[in-house]
């Protein structure tokens, strides 16, 4: 999943919930459908969270994976 | 008691009414309320008893203001910002009616003080946010036999209910036997709310409230009332005595207050 073309990247590590989605949710609105977006986020709740309410609104989340720690990315393409 | 010459200009509308007068408002006067919760519900709840002359509302929230609560927390203002939510509430309160007696709580409600505060007050209003709470006021209620106004919120949605177990009806266990299992679909959107639905739900409690206290109308006891504010229905069901009830039922396991536990996020009302 690695040759993803990622256009647009949000770091949400200092977000809590449900500022998380907040914010994640906003960048997406900004975005075209079909476009990728790479979110940064930490382990725990906002990576239970984030991708169950991005696929409830629609979106696809294409790849999870761990960054470092307990940092992940996840990549989500907007529906 | 005796209205001064001030509270019956102040109270004018309500002795208008046959089924309040003067003997009502004095009632209202005379009454102590417990609102557990000065957010999105306890907000309306608070001013409309406050405005009607509800003479002891206590008040009780551990939480401070945040910016986040004032799209539906109207009785906190921007300036209010990182204040505890009981001292932005009472200051409000006070400037609309001083003859109310507003008592705050700024300690978190527990099993160990539930039942003391409870003790104090005719009535109950659940404005909290969480199950462990509702279990914690309603169980209080049943020990205490005190009446418990009961309201929740979920998005678009709310609902609306008065238990009075002590005059036989059914109590909030009898409605939610047990914590629904988190996790079943909790996502971020559980925490949006429409700041107005709070509003609209709040203000039914307050109506609810000062009913029991004026002793007039049909509470609604023993049923369920819940509100789409997408599709503007309301729908009321019945809720049933479950004898099987751990609180209320005929062979009850809850013999006294316990704690429940709750993890949650942010989300609040
Ligand atoms: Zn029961």
């Amino acid at each position: 999943m690695e040759n993803n073309k990622v256009n647009a990247q949000i770091d949400i590590t200092k977000e809590i919930c449900p500022m998380t989605f907040v914010k994640t949710k906003l960048k997406l609105e900004t975005m075209s459908s079909g476009q990728v977006l790479e979110v940064t986020l930490r382990e725990g709740e906002p990576l239970i969270n984030v991708p169950r309410s991005v696929e409830q609104e629609g979106h696809k989340v294409l790849d999870i994976h761990r960054e470092e720690g307990d940092v992940f990315k996840i990549l989500i393409e907007r529906c | 008691m005796r209205l001064t010459e001030e509270q019956i200009y102040r109270y004018s509308r309500h002795i208008l009414l046959p089924e309040v007068g003067g003997v009502g408002q004095e009632k209202l006067l005379r009454a102590k309320v417990f609102c557990v919760g000065v957010g999105g519900l306890g907000s309306p709840v608070a001013l409309y008893l406050a405005a009607a002359g509800l003479g002891t509302l206590g008040i009780a929230d551990s939480d401070q203001v945040d910016i986040s609560n004032l799209q539906r927390q109207v009785l906190h203002y921007t300036d209010d910002i990182g204040k505890p939510k009981t001292h932005s509430a009472r200051e409000k309160l006070q400037k609309l009616n001083p003859d109310v007696n507003v008592i705050v709580y700024k300690d978190l409600i527990t099993m160990d003080n539930i039942r003391e505060l409870v003790k104090e007050y005719d009535i109950v209003i659940d404005g909290s946010d969480n199950f462990p709470t509702r279990y914690l006021l309603n169980d209080a209620c049943y020990f205490e036999k005190k009446t418990l106004i009961s309201g929740a919120l979920f998005q678009f949605e709310g609902q609306l209910s008065v238990f009075k177990t002590h005059k036989g009806g059914a109590c909030y266990r009898c409605l939610y036997p047990e914590i629904p299992p988190k996790g079943m679909v909790p996502t971020c959107e559980e925490a949006g709310i429409l700041g107005a639905v709070a509003g609209t739900i709040g203000t039914m409690q307050a109506v609810e409230t000062l009913k029991e206290v004026l002793d007039i109308g049909e509470p609604l006891v023993d049923k369920l009332l819940t509100m789409n504010a997408l599709s503007m229905s309301f729908n009321t069901v019945k809720i049933t005595k479950d004898p099987e009830c751990h609180l209320c039922g005929e062979n009850p396991t809850i013999l006294s207050i316990e704690e429940y536990k709750e993890h949650s996020c942010d989300i609040e009302d």
